[in-house]
């Protein structure tokens, strides 16, 4: 029979032990369940992030990772058509496709693009556009007391909104050229937009200007970075004219672009080209902001179906639904098999589907990879580890395992616009050079290094050998024996597909070179130098099979592994021989491959782009024939020319394209990849019940086996208590 | 005031001053270290990304952050601005007034991510590092305990397998075994708040059961050392039980060794722990560090490496004093 102080102590520690487990499981949750109570059945996406984005201003922003989030708020004038292939352009904010006219401006024949915006338009709510009764901004006169503790843009109690207009996007045209912002494509930009580089050099006078007066203010002791934080410079675009844009009316807006560049259409689709409005500027340009890094390169603002509401870099990063975001619907169309895919069953609907897009920062893929089995993450890429447990060969292809497959799991493959390549320098005395015999030296290494066997061991077959640098879907891709490199492989016409020349072949093109069995002219063995940016333990197989390509022709391939800038260095100096790289297009034209190689983009004349340094005056002339035109039979007859010629003077082993394979759940809707546009996520759907309850089945948690452990620990104790007893009762 | 508070009070300022110079050549140090391995126009070709960085546009960066001038020395200049017109007059400098800057990566207040980022580190330190301790201390005490039977010696065995062990197997294992098969926790994330008790439960319990095996064998050597001496006798010979001598006598006087090791820890608590962070999606310091490092962000690097230099200044000013209260024959001057 238990005492009163007995019967006390027992229902404390009753209630101690219930708290803990309801802490610890919560009300029904499972208890490995990292999104927490409030998630279930709710209507939210769940990915995940494996870097912080360096930069959410769409004049700044360049990479991949960045544009899963700038291209849900931003919205440039058009967008790619999510479900048609090969890629079309379509009005985004725009009403139709621009306009196109002629002008000669300064005695420059230039071609004008129109571009009228639909009214109605509304940016997010924003503190930027918050205005009192009186109509005045409300938060463009801020100091330190008002902003004290702010560290997120929902700190701001007032929001407000207004209609995008023309002037928007022209302000955005104008901030590429500010000189303090870095923007990646300017140098592209002011070759083609009318006046864009006198623009650039103008602000940076400007600013120099501002900075000098500044310096002579200050003294000896003026800190430039400090100086800035704590007094913003505001440059004022009116200052300067920049010819190449104009505001038409209140909803139109023109640019002008030298000469023909039809490629400004593509460019037009990303956020480059998103609108900016004026409040955003001069409410970030606020020093009591900037002072607590609440600015707009970490929050931004567009009309776009989705807003930033968190923004937590190294923890989460949470996209809302925009409620000021305008009536579009679910495409009618797309490709033939699209129906049978389901991917046209919310045909006609309102976008957004999905309330919100919760982005989780995961700096191990394991820890994603095992999330997104157990049903927390509704996405997943295909690492080279987790490989054989999501992926098997068939005799039909690629095809899910059975475990993924009972849970319901789904998989899509999608070629990148991309290339991974290897490059010769054209300027080197052994390897570069056009005459035949260096050609051919090129060539049998091309044979040597077999890429079905990299992709095999390396890849996981993920990848088509490349036999030319125009990767499948976009214009000028040739498929079959149209496509094949001739000089590297050979049809089979029973198998109806290309196989790789012989060994035997490429030995002799090495003869034929002046390398007999690899030895040279002055009866040493031949070495290339194989410069790489491969650091870590990781990469050593991959070199070991590199050595191994060219052992087979007797060939010392000497590895110079640095990091990256070094590397660079290199490429930039033209002090290789021989490196391997990649490239993922900007937009779908075969322009953006091509000039990889063109003369003038030579690396080692400091120009951007084309590393081999390869100057063939028949490419360039194709090339300048090719650029601008639009995809004619006429244009792919040309591109047919430079392919061949690329193919016999093999400044580059082409390598092969990489293959995209992602993962998705049973309850994720309209999964398609969209490689070329990344604004997609207002299509997506979940079905958030089925969500939770396959969460709820597949996470039951285990407890028998910690109780049997515990059981275990204590019994294990009984030994040294009966000891301990024993000594104490020793005389 | 007592003599001995001003004791105290004077040594703690002589430390402080002690630690000047030191401060300056870490300072120093750190700067000349990081500039020899990378250059400005490395670090703006890191923060600038793969695609279409031209020269123009690096310089440019150099520019707006103020790495296009010279690194100790600028001969261009006149006078005094020959050493205020520098990297390092602009750059490193203001660390002796405790401010960080901003990020050279993202523009971010180091200051205030700092602060941020101090509470998920401490929030698996400190519990790993109380728990652990305890966890230490009484496992050994026991093993002192049973010292020379088959429990001691299968003890031993048992302490240096699970030193042997790496931590980051403790990791992955742990988190196959209680995340992924028994489905008891979260395999990784955080929250702030009462929520995140769920996610630190498993991190604190690997930093536990990672550094019993060193640190039982630790402290079993220091307890035996203590229980050899003749108080210990002379309180078995008075009659006390084995239990109240271990706890009561030999643990008070083994409090000296222990508290070495201790209290030079504690200010490494904010540091974090870098493969935990990374492996649990802890946002602490010690994955703000690793990120520095990998994105040659040189703002945060040196930030982080002289906070850790006045950590470690500050541990040992208060190792010292820490033996003031537990051993009265020890006197600081």
């Amino acid at each position: 029979m238990y005492t009163q102080r007995q019967t006390r102590i027992q229902n404390i520690l009753d209630a101690v032990v219930i708290i803990a487990l309801l802490a610890l499981y919560g009300c029904g949750n499972p208890p490995n369940n990292p999104h927490g109570d409030a998630d279930r059945r709710v209507n939210y996406y769940y990915d995940t992030f494996m870097a912080p984005p360096k930069h959410l201003d769409p004049v700044r922003s360049y990479s991949s990772d960045e544009a899963v989030f700038v291209c849900q708020v931003y919205e440039p004038p058009l967008q790619f058509h999510f479900l048609k292939r090969p890629y079309e352009l379509q009005p985004l904010t725009a009403v139709h496709m621009p306009a196109i006219s002629t002008r000669t401006v300064e005695g420059t024949s230039c071609a004008v693009y129109e571009i009228t915006i639909e009214p109605g338009i509304l940016y997010q709510p924003h503190p930027c556009f918050a205005r009192n009764e009186q109509g005045e901004l409300i938060y463009h006169d801020l100091d330190d007391r008002d902003t004290d503790g702010f560290v997120q843009i929902s700190d701001f109690k007032k929001t407000g909104t207004r209609e995008l207009v023309a002037a928007d996007y022209v302000l955005q045209l104008k901030r590429m050229a500010d000189p303090r912002l870095n923007c990646p494509i300017l140098s592209t930009m002011a070759k083609y937009i009318l006046g864009l580089d006198r623009f650039h050099a103008d602000l940076r006078e400007q600013l120099d200007g501002v900075r000098a007066a500044r310096r002579r203010a200050a003294g000896l002791f003026y800190n430039q970075t400090e100086d800035e934080k704590q007094n913003p410079i505001l440059l004022d675009y009116a200052l300067v004219d920049l010819l190449g844009v104009e505001v038409v009316d209140r909803y139109t807006y023109r640019i002008i672009i030298k000469g023909r560049y039809p490629q400004i259409k593509y460019w037009l689709a990303m956020p480059f080209f998103a609108p900016m409005p004026h409040e955003v500027l001069s409410f970030y340009g606020q020093a009591a902001l900037i002072e607590r890094g609440i600015t707009l390169d970490r929050f931004p603002v567009g009309t776009g179906a989705y807003y930033i509401e968190t923004y937590l870099p190294h923890e989460e990063i949470i996209l809302a639904r925009n409620p000021n975001y305008r009536r579009e619907l679910y495409p009618h169309e797309g490709e033939p098999e699209d129906m049978a895919r389901g991917l046209l069953r919310d045909a006609g609907k309102q976008l957004p589907f999905i309330d919100k897009a919760v982005y989780v920062y995961e700096s191990e893929y394991i820890t994603a990879w095992n999330k997104f089995l157990q049903g927390y993450y509704d996405t997943s890429g295909i690492d080279s580890d987790s490989f054989d447990q999501a992926v098997v060969m068939t005799e039909q292809g690629v095809a899910l395992t059975d475990s993924l497959k009972d849970r319901g799991i789904g998989l899509i493959t999608a070629p990148t616009a991309s290339i991974m390549y290897f490059g010769f320098n054209m300027r080197d005395d052994v390897v570069g050079g056009l005459n035949e015999k260096k050609c051919k030296l090129r060539r049998a290494i091309s044979i040597a290094i077999d890429i079905e066997e990299y992709l095999d061991i390396f890849s996981n077959g993920r990848g088509i050998p490349a036999h030319g640098l125009i990767p499948p879907g976009i214009f000028g891709y040739f498929d079959g024996r149209t496509g094949m490199n001739p000089y590297v492989y050979d049809w089979d016409a029973r198998q109806q597909r290309s196989v790789r020349k012989s060994i035997k072949e490429a030995r002799r093109l090495l003869a034929e070179a002046g390398y007999p069995n690899g030895i040279g002219p002055d009866g040493h063995q031949l070495t290339i130098s194989f410069d790489n940016m491969l650091t870590g333990s990781s990469y050593a197989p991959y070199i070991n099979w590199m050595i191994k390509q060219f052992r087979k022709l007797n060939i010392n391939l000497e590895v110079n592994t640095t990091d990256y800038n070094r590397f660079q260095d290199k490429i930039d100096s033209g002090n290789f021989q021989f490196f391997n790289w990649g490239w993922n297009a900007d937009y779908p034209d075969p322009e953006n491959f091509m000039f990889l190689l063109y003369g003038p983009n030579a690396r080692h004349g400091r120009g951007v782009g084309n590393n081999t340094g390869y100057v063939s005056r028949k490419f360039d002339r194709l090339f300048r024939r090719m650029e601008t035109m639009e995809n004619t039979p006429e244009r792919l007859k040309i591109i047919r020319q430079i392919q061949a010629t690329l193919q016999h003077d093999a400044p580059l082993y082409f390598g092969y394209f990489p293959v995209a394979y992602s993962l998705y759940h049973d309850w994720y809707y309209n999964a398609k990849p969209n490689l070329m546009g990344r604004n997609n996520l207002k299509y997506k759907r979940i079905e958030g019940d089925l969500r939770a309850r396959l969460r709820s089945e597949w996470n039951q948690p285990v407890i028998w086996p910690v109780m049997l452990f515990g059981l275990l620990a204590v019994l294990a104790c009984v030994p040294a208590v009966i000891m301990v007893w024993k000594r104490g009762r020793r005389p | 005031m007592e003599a001995g508070e001003a004791a105290m009070i004077a040594y703690i300022i002589r430390r402080v001053l002690y630690a000047v110079p030191t401060l300056i050549g870490v300072n120093v140090l750190i700067f000349a270290l990081f500039f020899v391995v990378n250059s400005p126009d490395d670090m703006a070709r890191t923060i600038l990304g793969e695609k279409n960085v031209s020269p123009a546009a690096i310089e440019n960066w150099k520019q707006e952050n103020g790495y296009h001038l010279p690194l100790f020395w600028n001969t261009q200049a006149a006078g005094i601005a020959q050493l205020t017109d520098t990297i390092f007059f602009a750059k490193s400098v203001r660390l002796f007034v405790f401010d960080f800057g901003n990020s050279d990566r993202s523009g971010t207040s180091i200051g205030d991510q700092i602060r941020m980022r101090m509470a998920p580190s401490l929030a698996i330190a400190v519990p790993a590092f109380i728990l652990g301790l305890l966890a230490n201390i009484t496992f050994s005490l026991i093993v002192a305990f049973y010292r020379a039977t088959y429990l001691d010696y299968w003890a031993l065995i048992l302490c240096v397998i699970t030193m042997s062990i790496s931590t980051l197997f403790y990791i992955i294992g742990g988190q196959y075994l209680f995340a992924i098969c028994l489905r008891l926790v979260p395999i990784s994330g955080y929250e702030s708040g009462a929520a995140m008790f769920k996610f630190i439960l498993l991190p604190v319990g690997i930093g536990i059961v990672s550094g019993i095996g060193a640190g039982v064998r630790f402290y079993r050597i220091i307890f035996l050392e203590v229980i050899g001496n003749d108080y210990i006798r002379t309180a078995r010979a008075k009659g006390l039980s084995e239990i109240r001598v271990l706890f009561k006598h030999v643990l008070k006087n083994a409090m000296i060794p222990i508290l070495t090791g201790v209290v030079m820890t504690i200010p490494f608590l904010f540091y974090g722990s870098l493969l935990m962070e990374a492996f649990f999606a802890i946002p602490g310091l010690g994955g703000y560090t690793l990120e520095a490092i990998n994105a040659q962000d040189f703002a945060v690097v040196r930030a982080m490496v002289y906070l850790g230099a006045v950590l470690n200044v500050a541990g040992l000013v208060l190792t010292d004093i820490s033996y003031t209260l537990v051993d009265p024959r020890v006197r600081l001057g």
